[in-house]
């Protein structure tokens, strides 16, 4: 039984199984992963990405332990809304496949869409801080709107509130000639469509059969990020940084900033807004233009009216040629008058004078005046002589007279020598009276002393009492203090001892 | 007083030449002869911006495409 259970088993335990040839196993493996993974959801961050140069995708997803070889077949790859992008966090969808041939299996992704809020967040920032270190964000780079344009370009949805508010506002402010070139404003579809709408329209011909545009507006409403998403996509602001249109942008609410914001010219913060910035208001503007046509003939017609008043003022400060030259021509006509009589009466006057003059001038009368003043010069030349030899004899005699004598010198001096001796007798007598008058005068003094003096007191009868040291006592009971008393008397001193 | 004929200008330019015109000729230094030519050129400027904003007229006009997305021509848009 052994053998034959041996035999029929080909060996070992479990030898019932049936054998696969690998192939077989292969195509069984994918039958089941196929079969039971036929469409899965898989989270993770995009690694590697190679496009094929056949059309097909390979990437793989990774988390922190393993990796997952992904693929999209060229013909699907229409239906990818997202490239993965090598560190994006997606979700991608598909079916699991196993490849026999090469001992694999993978996912064949069907669908791919960024993993939450977060991830496209953080997807934006990359882009945002790729474009801006290229400069397309530069203040320098904006063009300025023109002010009245003839003709805008609106890259949007034909359809929806976005168009119709925009149309709105413009026939409100300024009806303009308007070209909408319609496109998808979400899914894989809009940011192409929108790219080659703005390139599109910078591609037109000013004034052709299709005019260029003198401003774009690309317009979308609000929505959510995955909604806004086709405008944070590269390849529009690079063509919206590219127009040389000035381009305003107004894609979602205010508070939503997609990529395009960044490179148009202008942002608008809705697509009304966005309407306002484009055109001027046309009330406004007709005011404006009145305003300066009144102005302008204000202008001109002050000009005038200011040059006829200048004109009127000086004329009546410009005198009439008459009343200039009236005054003049009667001080004139009264000089002339004159002239004649003033002539006469002058030369009279000046006749007289010389002849005044000319009377005095006869030669007869100059010759007797001549002769006169010969005679008094000969008279007086011969006293001249005569004159001077008197005044010489008459000091020679004076001096003459004049002799030095010793007599009266003698004289005056004895009588000096008189008056000198009288004077020192009188001084002698003067110098003995005073000193008899002094020794007098002396001994009354004398007297008058010893009277006064107390010793003469004494010789009156008076004494005087002192004490032991010789002081003078005056009073009584000074007197009885001392023991022992003195009295004086005219011709001594006695000692006194009180008992 | 520039030049450019008044017809080949831009509202803008226009707008902005009548303003200086206006100015010159209210500040009362421009010779006789010479403000009467400004008030000329001045009332060709006002005609030209009258114009331009009588042109204010609403066109609005869808870009048909062809299969490449080229501009095709035009289609009248009816949005309301």
């Amino acid at each position: 039984m052994d053998l034959f259970e041996h035999v029929g088993d080909g060996g070992g335990a479990g030898d019932n199984t049936p054998e696969f040839t690998v192939s077989e196993i292969a195509g069984t493996v994918r039958r089941i992963l196929e079969g039971e993974m036929a469409h899965v959801r898989v989270r993770g961050e995009v690694g590697r990405v190679v496009h094929a140069r056949s059309g097909h995708l390979y990437f793989d997803l990774k988390d922190d332990k393993s990796v997952l070889s992904c693929m999209t077949w060229k013909g699907q790859m229409a239906g990818l809304d997202l490239m993965p992008e090598e560190g994006m966090e997606v979700i991608a969808e598909g079916k699991m496949t196993a490849s026999g041939f090469s001992s694999k299996y993978g996912l064949n992704v069907t669908r791919i869409a960024v993993a939450g809020e977060g991830a496209l967040m953080a997807m934006l920032e990359r882009r945002k801080k790729a474009l801006a270190a290229e400069g397309l964000f530069a203040a320098e780079r904006k063009k300025p709107l023109p002010f009245l344009p003839e003709i805008i370009g609106v890259v949007t949805s034909p359809q929806g509130a976005v168009i119709r508010d925009i149309l709105h506002r413009l026939r409100d402010r300024f009806p303009r000639k308007v070209m909408i070139w319609p496109v998808a404003v979400q899914g894989k579809e809009c940011a192409p469509q929108v790219a080659a709408a703005i390139r599109g329209f910078n591609a037109l011909t000013p004034g052709g059969a299709l005019p260029r545009p003198d401003l774009i507006i690309v317009a979308r409403g609000g929505g959510s990020i995955e909604d806004l998403w086709g405008f944070n996509e590269e390849i529009v602001a690079r063509a919206a940084a590219e127009s040389a249109i000035p381009l305003i942008s107004a894609v979602g609410h205010e508070t939503d900033t997609t990529l395009i914001d960044y490179v148009a010219d202008r942002r608008a913060p809705t697509p009304t807004a966005a309407a306002e910035m484009a055109v001027p208001v046309r009330a406004e503007l007709i005011a404006w233009t009145r305003e300066q046509e009144a102005r302008l003939l204000r202008g001109v017609r002050q000009g005038v009216e200011r040059r006829r008043q200048r004109l009127s003022d000086l004329s009546r400060i410009l005198p009439r040629p008459e009343t200039l030259l009236s005054d003049p021509r009667q001080r004139l006509d009264r000089a002339e008058a004159r002239l004649g009589a003033a002539l006469e009466r002058s030369a009279a006057r000046k006749r007289k004078t010389f002849e005044a003059v000319a009377g005095a001038l006869r030669p007869a009368a100059l010759r007797a005046r001549l002769r006169e003043a010969q005679r008094r010069l000969d008279t007086c030349g011969g006293r001249l002589a005569p004159a001077l030899t008197r005044d010489v004899a008459l000091h020679r005699d004076r001096l003459g007279k004049v002799r030095l004598r010793a007599e009266p010198l003698v004289l005056r001096l004895g009588r000096g020598r008189d008056a000198l001796a009288r004077a020192a007798a009188a001084l002698d007598r003067c110098e003995a009276q005073g000193r008899l008058r002094r020794r007098d005068r002396l001994d009354a003094l004398g007297r008058m002393l010893g009277t006064l003096s107390y010793q003469g007191t004494l010789a009156r009868g008076y004494a005087v009492v002192r004490d032991g040291a010789g002081a003078v006592v005056t009073e009584a009971g000074e007197a009885r203090k001392n023991e022992a008393l003195e009295i004086e008397f005219r011709d001594g001193r006695v000692p006194v001892r009180r008992g | 007083m520039n030049g450019t004929p008044v017809a080949e200008m831009s509202f803008e330019e226009a707008m902005k030449e009548l303003e200086a015109v206006v100015g010159r000729l209210e500040s009362g230094d421009v010779p006789l002869e010479d403000s009467i030519k400004l008030y000329e050129r001045g009332a060709a400027l006002k005609d030209h911006c009258q114009k331009k904003l009588a042109e204010a007229e609403e066109k609005v006009a869808l870009i048909t495409t062809d299969a490449d997305g080229n501009p095709k021509g035009l289609q009248p848009a009816d949005i309301k």
